[in-house]
């Protein structure tokens, strides 16, 4: 290890570095002033930030070419890190107003922020369990968050149980690999298939075996389970940091890994990515229809929208699609982890103080009562569903595009009559806030409400201009991926 | 010294590995459960190692230090979340587990 290597992961090291420090700050800030401990964790993902920028435009490798940081993983940090910054926003409110605040939240919240750099940044499959863990502990603790809460504990264990099931899959997969390639370097792995020194059988279970294990981490049909019980049972603003967090590392690491390592049997993915994509797409959207639970709802709804994503891994094997469909899939991470951060922040606002769960019903006559959430709900939902101008238009218009351009025009079929489906749980909502009387109650904390009004104008904005998006994310691509 | 085949070294670790995966799945207690994560867990280093061994090079055998050390920190989490729950309900039976739904 030289300093050079260090200075890759400056970003990552300063962020647990940071973390650790905060756990220990926080023993000396006393109860009342708490706002301390939040402001820090905020500083911490901002410097991150900051640090993680200025790499953008580099490629470089270290720790023997195990991590690389290029365009791609800075663009996916940039994402994690303002994720981060939102969640710490919508919880410092959520977890004060329902009685768990419990500082722990931040420095935990830091250290999953880091391992989902590291999985952008791995190049090695050694490091992408690595990461994956480093971004899943913290996880599995922020969702039991809540005890002694009732659901929260269930929500949990289930969330570690099947998690670490995963794992378990990514390990041996990895396991498989290295037998059959005598490396776990994607470079590597890739030079071995091409110089067919590879054992074949070997290599595609085991790729088939990684290919199980992230579909949990995404939440891809059949490996869907947990998700609803894990996103009700969670606290609201953990929620939605997982919502993006977990799901955009988790396609982090299938890009990275399908696109580097095996691009040459990414041929013969690509029908079981289709069917992957199909299923989740068909599956998520009709389950989300019959929820009562609003967070149940978004739960089987962030599945679907995982679907819409698998379609973009699906014609990696044509070269000419390959890195425009990449970049869509990079561009609806951004634009669903936008739209989703901010729906979560409403639910977050409007939750009872009990923590107990939130219904759809619970939203109604909100707009009476606190127009601006409910105008800032409305926007993520017409996002959610497609409805142009907003960003979620573009975002499935790019991904439908591709998948057309590629030739699985029955995919992106799919993809739309399941997204006129999802219009009539996202429609709902709206209805419930703007047509029903009652009075929903909701938090007043201006912080909350501010980061609503300003993930709504996101969505607007990128909405309305959609194309520097879609260019950010094909850069992203232009010195590393594909 | 080296006189048994690759073949059973895998064939081995592929048997671990499904029993695991079929430990969690049918299996109801969630100790019992971690018991069979950790015979995933193994069933892959036991492969690191067997083709660490093959390949004469140790990149194997670290990597299953670092697997050791994470399988060591989900337990601890996972443990912790075993006795969270047994506090508030006097039960760990995942079975009982069916507050989140509809």
């Amino acid at each position: 290890m030289s300093l050079s290597d260090l200075l890759i992961l400056l970003p990552q090291a300063f962020l647990l570095v940071w973390a650790s420090l905060l756990l220990l700050v926080d023993l000396f800030i006393s109860k009342e002033r708490k706002v301390i401990t939040a402001i820090l964790g905020a500083a911490g993902l901002a410097i991150t930030l900051g640090l993680t920028s200025g790499q953008w435009g580099s490629r470089a490798t270290g720790f023997n070419q195990m991590v690389v940081v290029d365009n791609f993983s800075v663009f996916l940090s940039g994402l994690f890190t303002l994720a981060g910054l939102v969640a710490i926003v919508i919880a410092y409110d959520n977890m004060r107003r329902t009685g768990i605040h419990k500082t722990e939240f931040y420095s935990l919240l830091l250290f999953s922020v880091a391992g989902m750099m590291l999985m952008s940044a791995a190049a090695d499959l050694i490091i992408v369990f690595l990461a994956l863990e480093l971004l899943s502990i913290p996880l599995y603790i922020l969702a039991g968050l809540a005890v002694p809460r009732a659901g929260s504990a269930e929500g949990a264990i289930k969330y570690f149980l099947l998690g670490a099931f995963a794992s378990g899959f990514v390990l041996y997969g990895t396991a498989l690999i290295f037998g059959a390639t005598q490396g776990t370097s994607l470079a590597g792995i890739m030079a071995s298939i091409q110089s067919g020194t590879a054992e074949l059988p070997l290599l595609v279970i085991g790729a088939a075996l990684l290919l199980v294990g992230f579909s949990f981490k995404v939440a891809a049909v059949p490996f869907h389970m947990w998700t609803p019980d894990v996103y009700q049972g969670a606290p609201s603003p953990v929620t939605g940091f997982m919502s993006i967090g977990a799901k955009a590392a988790g396609f982090a690491a299938l890009i990275r890994v399908f696109s580097l390592a095996f691009p040459s049997l990414a041929g013969q993915f690509a029908p079981i990515f289709a069917v992957l994509a199909g299923l989740t797409m068909v599956v998520g959207n009709v389950a989300a229809v019959s929820q009562v639970s609003i967070k149940r709802m978004l739960a089987y709804s962030s599945i679907a929208h995982a679907g819409y994503i698998l379609m973009a891994l699906v014609p990696l094997a044509d070269p000419s699609v390959a890195a425009n469909s990449t970049a869509s899939a990079l561009t609806y991470l951004v634009v669903y982890g936008i739209t989703t951060l901010g729906a979560w922040a409403v639910i977050s606002a409007v939750e009872n103080a009990d923590g107990g769960d939130t219904s759809v019903r619970d939203l109604s006559g909100l707009a009476r009562q606190h127009p601006w959430l409910a105008a800032a709900m409305t926007f993520f939902m017409l996002s959610f569903t497609g409805i142009p101008p907003l960003a979620g238009f573009w975002g499935k218009f790019y991904l439908f595009r591709t998948a057309i351009e590629g030739g699985y025009t029955t995919l992106a079929i799919i993809g739309l009559l399941s997204s006129l489906v999802s219009a009539w749980y996202y429609l709902r909502v709206i209805v419930m806030m703007y047509f029903r009387e009652s009075e929903a109650g909701a938090s007043r904390a201006p912080s909350i409400q501010i980061a609503a009004i300003l993930l709504a104008l996101a969505v607007l904005v990128l909405g309305l201009f959609p194309s520097g998006l879609f260019q950010l994310a094909l850069q992203a691509l232009a010195n590393g991926v594909s | 010294m080296n006189t048994i085949p690759m073949s059973y070294y895998l064939v081995l670790s592929a048997v671990m590995f499904t029993l695991g995966a079929i430990g969690v799945i049918i299996r109801r207690n969630p100790l019992v459960m971690f018991m069979s994560l950790e015979l995933m867990f193994n069933a892959a280093n036991l492969t690191f190692v067997a083709f660490s061994n093959a390949f004469g090079n140790a990149n194997g055998q670290i990597f299953v230090f670092f697997v050791m050390v994470v399988a060591a920190a989900e337990v601890a989490v996972g443990l912790a979340l075993i006795v969270a729950i047994f506090r508030t309900r006097h039960s760990i039976d995942i079975d009982l587990m069916n507050t989140l739904k509809n």
